[in-house]
């Protein structure tokens, strides 16, 4: 028809063909390359621990534990007041989720994990400075407010509660499955104690902050997070100590990450943490002083 | 008028200007880079795959084929549901005007526009053990929804069944209402009716929702993980054992991968299939 505007008949086929061929090639490239990364530019050659004297420019990344979301929120805020010219952008999970993002060449600064299992995952590959203990926490039993389900660390092993712990990777999952066995060997509880509360376990959430909303809207009878998280829904939750004989002590290691475009900004926020008045921010948030070196 | 301009063609469909010629590799090109975002990330993962090898021995693993079976009965399942219930709503919007029609037919729609996380929280209100229906059934009978199978149907459900019930629709209200009228004058029953005259015509459009449903049902994540927990055989269906392959489980990121390759050549021979039962069919879109 005259006017219309369609494409030649041999041009569409040809353009097929190349579409065809071109996915075709995609895949075969694609399944050739080994895929060997980019190299990064190398960061300027300071010693760790060396203070810089000029004044300290650039953003960077810090991946946290969820745990860390509040505290480490405020730090980064008043450690850019106290650096103006740097700018801190935090990405919070499970230390397990981020350790492998880590690995699979996210682009973060400074890992901040919630136990030391976590933190090997990522030092093993290279990729990080050696790392430093900045805080501890004390893990414990929460329970909605107002329940009467689960009055006491025995109760967990109640039959037909409803359990929500942390997946057994996530720092506090391990954490409360430690405590289980700890106390199941202890002598005073049952030896089966662990295997009853854990067939109790109703789900396995991704983060600590995922257990604490499935308590905090009621879902679930009762879950293992940390003494800092409980008291940021202190209104939801009540906390139930866990005896001090089986509970463990979560140590918080810290790691500049090597191929850091801000080496020195990441070194300082970490020195920040550790030795600065990132320390009397982690306090208020009741976070424990890292222990002896 | 306006195309007979200096430099226009004289071409075998017609008569094109010289903008036209200079816009068609404009179009191709868009065309082969958007083809391209599509192909590569599926040639990533075969890739990634192969080079992995043993997907077999890591597809046998207990926590792969507890997330197989239970994604596989549950979105089976959901599409039962979405048939036995959405064929009469599709009907009845098809064929019928009522007060209130197009709030029905807006409800129907919103969860295909709604972030899947959202329809979890939306669940879990109404739902939940504090939730508008939930908290008055956990106080008479005991029961809960949460953290069950019964959590991970509802779920998939209320993300899949509204695409099946668009597209029933869509077929029932592409045919001859006229016919239907002719078969109630001859005496026919209303399901003889629909047995007779409408499902052979419509169910090519009935098919590809089934397909639609079936796909997103199978591929849930968000509103599962907020209203029904992860807990392997019995809320941890494929797409949660592979993010939480991502947060460190034993399946590891291989596993995860091994999974994907998996779900992804069966939503390939699912779309083969219907293509083929479908083919050279008018009514399907």
């Amino acid at each position: 028809m005259i006017g219309a505007r369609v494409m030649r008949p041999a041009v569409a086929r040809v353009a097929g063909l190349l579409l065809a061929l071109l996915g075709a090639a995609a895949v075969l490239v694609a399944a050739a390359c080994t895929g060997s990364p980019l190299p990064t530019p190398a960061a300027t050659r300071v010693p760790p621990g060396t203070p810089s004297t000029a004044p300290l420019e650039g953003s960077i990344t810090v991946f946290a534990a969820a745990s860390l979301s509040d505290a480490f929120t405020e730090a980064g805020k008043a450690f850019e007041a106290a650096n103006p010219g740097t700018k801190v952008a935090f990405s919070f999970g499970a230390s397990s989720t981020l350790a492998i993002q880590i690995n699979e060449g996210a682009p973060a600064d400074v890992f901040a994990s919630a136990d030391g299992a976590q933190m090997t995952v990522v030092t093993k590959t290279g990729v990080a400075e050696a790392p430093v203990e900045f805080a501890t926490n004390v893990p414990v039993v929460v329970v909605p407010a107002g329940s009467k389900v689960v009055r006491s660390f025995q109760d967990l092993a109640k039959p037909g509660i409803k359990l929500i712990l942390a997946a057994p990777a996530v720092p506090i999952g391990n954490y409360a499955r430690e405590i289980l066995a700890k106390a199941s060997a202890g002598g005073a509880i049952s030896p089966n104690f662990a295997a009853q509360v854990l067939a109790n376990l109703k789900s396995n959430e991704a983060n600590v902050r995922s257990v604490l909303a499935k308590i905090q809207t009621g879902e679930g009878d009762a879950g293992i997070v940390y003494t800092t998280d409980a008291a940021t829904a202190a209104k939801q939750v009540t906390q139930i100590p866990i005896p001090r004989q089986y509970n463990v002590v979560a140590k918080y290691p810290m790691a500049v990450l090597k191929h850091s475009s801000h080496v020195d900004v990441a070194r300082a926020f970490e020195r920040f943490i550790v030795s600065g008045p990132g320390r009397a921010i982690l306090t208020k948030y009741g976070f424990g002083s890292p222990g002896p070196a | 008028m306006s195309r007979l301009r200096a430099g226009s063609k004289l071409t075998s469909t017609g008569l094109r200007a010289p903008a036209d010629r200079a816009i068609a590799p404009v179009i191709a090109l868009l065309t082969l880079a958007f083809a391209l975002f599509f192909v590569l990330p599926f040639a990533g993962l075969i890739d990634r795959g192969l080079r992995n090898g043993h997907v077999w021995s890591l597809l046998n693993t207990a926590q792969a084929t507890d997330a197989l079976i239970l994604s596989l009965w549950t979105s089976t399942l959901t599409v039962l549901l979405a048939i036995l219930f959405g064929t009469p709503v599709a009907y009845l919007l098809a064929r019928h005007r009522f007060p209130g029609k197009a709030l029905v037919d807006a409800f129907i729609e919103l969860p295909i526009v709604l972030p899947p996380t959202v329809a979890g929280v939306a669940l879990l209100t109404a739902f939940g053990r504090k939730g508008l229906i939930g908290e008055p059934i956990d106080r008479w009978t005991g029961f809960t929804f949460g953290f069950s199978t019964t959590a991970v149907v509802m779920a998939q459900l209320i993300v899949a069944a509204p695409f099946y019930v668009r597209a029933a629709k869509s077929g029932f209200e592409r045919l001859d209402a006229q016919m239907e009228r002719v078969a109630f004058t001859l005496g026919a029953s209303r399901a003889r009716t629909f047995y007779r005259i409408i499902l052979p015509q419509a169910w090519p459009a009935l098919l590809a929702g089934v397909v639609l449903c079936w796909a997103r049902a199978l591929g849930e994540l968000g509103a599962t993980l907020i209203f029904a927990g992860n807990l392997q055989g019995t809320t941890q269906t494929m797409p949660l054992a592979i993010i939480q392959a991502f947060e460190g489980s034993t399946l590891g990121l291989d596993g995860a991968i091994a999974l994907s390759l998996l779900l992804l050549a069966v939503a390939l021979a699912v779309l083969v299939l219907f293509r083929l039962a479908v083919a050279r069919n008018p009514a399907v879109p």
